[in-house]
């Protein structure tokens, strides 16, 4: 039982995780693709996928969690920046973000 | 396709491959850069939180083989370190990753391709994720239709491949790595995303889906954890979309009167 147990968690987790990827596809036979209907729905997973990204980054669960939310904020703004000035150099952009974010918290531990 | 390759950065443009073979392994090759880096990064931190939380190599190899969305693959983990029932844990995963739906359905008619058999697209609805999924979005549409699913399916089994090998790694790390080295890991894959999607701010609907979506996420989080972020689609998706037809609606009647 004691085995098995966390089996049955992951097995659980990866059907229902394939349960609406499948019925995506199902789903998407029915819908006209040049229609309103499917408009929408594209319109709700951008909102969906920005709401996710932004609460990672605003409201982070986990080790992000110890750090300070105008850290992160700063962070995220440094990468936007660097990446829109470096003609969209994402390489550059990621590292700054994090390194921003490293330096910043390092700081407030090694200068109280 | 070259009429077409002047316009829009060149960041979200692929030429046509010779065949569709090559678009496969094109797809493969572009995930293996920069995406894989990413993502790899994101799923160390995830092999390394399944050794703290005392789940077996074996387990966590399967759970980013069968799952493959990081989100909800860590609420799986938090839920079993906490003893939760099997609708708990089920419940939670399950409302983590129903964003995968849209997503899908959104992506297919890009994919789309007369011929193809259907059990093919029942297999690469597994690939779907952010970053296949976005990449995709962007970069299917200047393809030709016989490539779009191998380039597709080649970036997201190639993504998985180094997603499954990265779990391994965090896992065998684990406590090795210092904090502040995690945190920078942890914070890879938000900010990743956010600049992925910069591309698409050049397309009104998106653009106000993404903008609407990202001030929406936090405070409906605050609201509520577990429902907040499918209410954040509906709310912000849905008057993203209002606005976007209402200024389409404006924009015609006042070219045609």
């Amino acid at each position: 039982m004691d085995e098995a147990w966390p089996w049955v968690l992951v097995l659980a987790a990866a059907a229902v995780t394939y349960l609406w990827r499948g019925l995506g596809i199902a789903l998407a036979d029915r819908i006209d693709p040049e229609g309103r209907v499917f408009q929408w729905v594209a319109a709700v997973t951008y909102a969906l996928l920005a709401g996710l990204i932004a609460r990672l980054i605003v409201l982070p669960v986990g080790p992000l969690e110890a750090t300070a939310l105008t850290d992160r904020l700063a962070a995220a703004g440094a990468a936007l920046a660097i990446f829109l000035v470096t003609r969209r150099n994402m390489l550059l952009g990621v590292v700054t973000g994090v390194s921003v974010l490293v330096l910043l918290t390092f700081g407030r531990v090694a200068w109280p | 396709m070259s009429s077409s390759r002047g316009s829009g950065p060149s960041a979200t443009r692929v030429a046509a491959y010779p065949s569709p073979s090559a678009a496969a392994l094109g797809g493969a090759r572009a995930a293996l850069g920069l995406p894989a880096w990413v993502l790899g990064a994101g799923f160390l931190g995830f092999g390394s939180l399944c050794r703290q939380a005392g789940v077996s190599l074996w387990l966590s190899l399967a759970s980013t083989a069968t799952g493959w969305a990081l989100p909800g693959q860590i609420a799986l983990i938090e839920l079993y370190v906490v003893g939760a029932s099997l609708l708990a844990v089920t419940l939670a995963v399950g409302l983590t990753n129903a964003r995968l739906l849209p997503m899908t359905v959104a992506l297919i008619p890009e994919l789309r391709h007369e011929g193809t058999p259907r059990w093919r697209y029942y297999l690469a609805a597994h690939f779907v994720a952010v970053t296949a999924w976005t990449i995709a979005m962007q970069r299917c549409p200047s393809l030709p239709r016989e490539q779009r699913m191998p380039y597709f399916v080649g970036f997201g089994a190639a993504l998985w491949l180094v997603s499954i090998a990265a779990t391994g790694i965090g896992f065998a790390l684990a406590g090795f790595v210092p904090n502040t080295v995690t945190l920078g890991l942890v914070f890879l894959n938000p900010i990743y995303f956010m600049l992925i999607f910069v591309a698409d701010f050049r397309y009104r609907g998106r653009a106000l889906a993404l903008g609407l979506g990202a001030v929406a996420g936090p405070v409906l989080h605050l609201v509520d954890p577990d429902w907040g972020l499918l209410m954040t689609g509906l709310l912000a998706g849905s008057a993203a979309f209002a606005i976007d037809q209402a200024l389409a609606a404006r924009a015609t009647a006042r070219r045609d009167g």
